[in-house]
């Protein structure tokens, strides 16, 4: 890969910057996401971690602008793919995005095929439309692309249904429609969450692979510390719609700043660290519509609060070198 | 009733069991579960663990008698359970309970906190009205929740706190044995530890016994004793967990470990040893060793043998394993 020999750093292929994504709800507006911003460059994969509810799915929803208008809206924010604001692009040139330029992979392989149609038929479509093919070339091509995700006796599998297929080989069609057109970016929302760890296993050596081999850039939605550990460059760990800490990933596993990232990691039951009992996060998280006001959304449930922290939202300040975390009172301070 | 006498330290015996499922339309049938045996003593916390399908939760159905076995004897404390009339089965159930994994169907959502947590005891006719209120609020405590969540409704908790209610449920009568299944899979890691701690409290100050069924092999490893590994309706090895996290025998149990991403950067992407393919049809299951299709150091014979159970014994404690490697 030539871009690894470059000392300059890979070309920047999405910037969000302050995006904050409302839902309009029977008893007023509530906000799902807020003020998030984050850098993914070419060939590097982002890791949005956090637990449900933190927002990281209506982010990536908000990315390929597929979130429902009404009840979704977004309030603020500029999503910058290849330096071009999404957000600004009508429904019709979106179009020409999804599928095509931005690949996406969803946690549940068999909601997200159509049961009716061959999955051959349904990895045509993306080359059909997106690149004009022709029916038999763009089976070739699907044999081909299906072949590339490890999917045995493709000339055969191209004709059957959804149904006819395990978890794992699902999941692996859906990589195939997602990486059809050779995307520059992929984004997936638990893409294995839904199977089990031999399964899991395999997808994510898949998908580390073809990552490399189409230098692509991927942003990778999950709520699995260890998958995050494996897969990811850089970490953003959200809380409650914001980023509360963001670092390269070895950086924030050995030295998470963040009070929540920091309970988050000692409460995992880790293979090979017996202990009677695991240390815990106190509380829950505040529900979207009972989220306070003018403060850190975490303080309730944090051992470091101190006052300041009930008066003022920390912002997202750098620590150190690409390491950034919004607290008054870090661990590593 | 029949007793069996050499069941001393055990609060179950279960040996030989199946449980087959018919096919509609098919001479074939599921084997869900397929000769398995297994031991757990008083106050021990025994792991079952396995991929989807591999037969653990419907293992756990069938002892605690919620399926009736194909075949087989599950003694609970010294009671065949297994031969039981439906009187006799009723009465034994205050013995044995079960903890769900999904925390929004297995709680009544029309009914009050409070009659979902009494209604083992009202069903088993313990105490009047009064002291069933009272052992409701004994219980709410117990798990962590306030008094006043007897009067609400369960759709006003949250994950861990409805996991909670079915947890309060489940020890109402003070049972022997509690099956969990998956009990923390549906919940944010956050609240995971919140309720394995829980687990743990309640075993110590109850003396409980768990069959602790889950697919996540670091929960097993925190809370277990003992684990049981499946594979395609069939336990492949046994061991105290100390001895199957630090030496696992089984081909299958190596690969499932070795597939768990751990979030401690020791290994980074691409260089995870795989094993190939997916478990296959439990309704045609292969002739010999059922993992041999799979397995990376099969032989000729695990083709067409089904291994025995070996003992694979390290530091005088017994460590099952169904395995040619170690006949």
């Amino acid at each position: 890969m030539t871009g690894k020999e470059t000392p300059a750093p890979a070309e920047t292929v999405l910037a969000v910057r302050d995006l904050t994504v409302g839902f309009a709800t029977e008893t007023g507006a509530v906000r799902a996401v807020e003020s998030v911003g984050f850098t993914l460059r070419r060939g590097r994969i982002l890791g949005l971690v956090g637990e449900s509810g933190c927002g990281k799915s209506v982010t990536a929803m908000a990315v390929m602008r597929l979130l429902p208008t009404p009840p979704a809206f977004v309030e603020s924010g500029r999503i910058l793919f290849d330096d071009e604001d999404l957000l600004t692009f009508p429904e019709n040139r979106m179009r020409t995005v999804r599928g095509n330029r931005i690949g996406m992979i969803f946690q549940e392989p068999m909601t997200s095929l159509n049961p009716c149609f061959t999955v051959g038929f349904q990895i045509g479509e993306v080359l059909r439309f997106h690149r004009g093919m022709n029916r038999d070339a763009a089976r070739d091509r699907t044999v081909e692309v299906m072949e590339g995700v490890g999917i045995g006796a493709a000339g055969s599998r191209v004709d059957q249904y959804p149904h006819q297929l395990s978890g794992g080989l699902r999941q692996r069609v859906m990589i195939a429609m997602a990486l059809a057109c050779d995307p520059r970016l992929l984004i997936a929302d638990e893409p294995t969450t839904a199977l089990d760890v031999t399964v899991q296993a395999q997808i994510l050596n898949l998908l580390a692979q073809l990552q490399e081999r189409l230098d692509m850039s991927v942003l990778l939605i999950t709520h699995d510390l260890g998958v995050v550990a494996e897969s990811c460059d850089h970490v953003a760990v959200m809380y409650a719609g914001r980023i509360v800490e963001s670092a390269p990933v070895e950086d924030l596993f050995t030295r998470p700043a963040h009070p929540y990232t920091y309970g988050l990691m000692s409460a995992i039951p880790r293979l090979g660290r017996r202990s009677e009992y695991l240390p815990t996060i106190a509380g829950m998280v505040p529900s979207l519509d009972h989220r306070p006001v003018g403060q850190c959304y975490f303080a309730e449930r944090c051992p470091r609060a101190g006052e300041r922290c009930f008066r003022e939202i920390p912002p997202l300040t750098s620590r150190r070198e690409n390491h950034e975390c919004a607290c008054w009172n870090p661990h590593d301070a | 009733m029949t007793h069996d006498p050499t069941m001393t330290h055990d609060l179950l015996k279960v040996e030989g069991l199946r449980k087959y499922f018919p096919v509609k339309g098919s001479p074939r049938k599921v084997h869900a579960v397929e000769d398995v045996s297994l031991r757990l003593r008083h106050g021990e916390t025994l792991g079952v663990v396995g991929e989807s399908g591999c037969g653990k939760s419907t293992l756990g159905r069938v002892i605690l008698r919620l399926l009736a076995p194909t075949e087989g004897r599950i003694w609970l404390d010294g009671v065949d359970v297994a031969g039981l009339g439906p009187r006799q089965l009723r009465a034994a159930r205050r013995d044995m309970q079960l903890i769900f994994q999904d925390v929004y169907a297995s709680l009544d959502k029309r009914q009050k906190v409070g009659q979902i947590i009494a209604e083992p005891l009202t069903v088993h006719g313990v105490g009047d009205r009064k002291a069933r209120r009272e052992r409701v609020m004994e219980l709410l405590g117990m798990v962590g929740l306030e008094p006043s969540a007897a009067d609400q409704y369960p759709h006003e908790f949250s994950g861990g706190q409805r996991q909670r209610i079915g947890i309060a449920r489940a020890i109402a009568l003070s049972p022997k044995l509690v099956v969990a299944d998956e009990p923390v899979s549906a919940l944010d890691v956050s609240i995971q530890s919140q309720i394995l701690n829980l687990l743990v409290d309640l075993r110590k100050q109850l003396g409980l016994s768990y069959l602790f069924i889950s697919h996540d092999m670091a929960v097993v490893e925190h809370i277990c004793n003992r684990v049981a590994v499946m594979y395609l309706g069939q336990i492949v090895e046994t061991a105290p967990v100390e001895d199957l996290f630090s030496g696992p025998r089984h081909p299958y149990t190596r690969a499932l470990l070795a597939a768990i991403p751990r979030p401690d950067l020791r290994r980074r992407r691409g260089e995870r040893p795989l094993l190939h393919g997916e478990p296959p049809n439990p309704e045609t299951p292969p002739p010999g060793c059922r993992f041999h299709p799979r397995c990376p150091q099969a032989m000729a014979v695990c083709r067409s043998t089904a291994p025995p159970e070996y003992s694979a014994e390290g530091a005088g404690r017994f460590h099952g394993v169904k395995c040619h490697l170690y006949g």
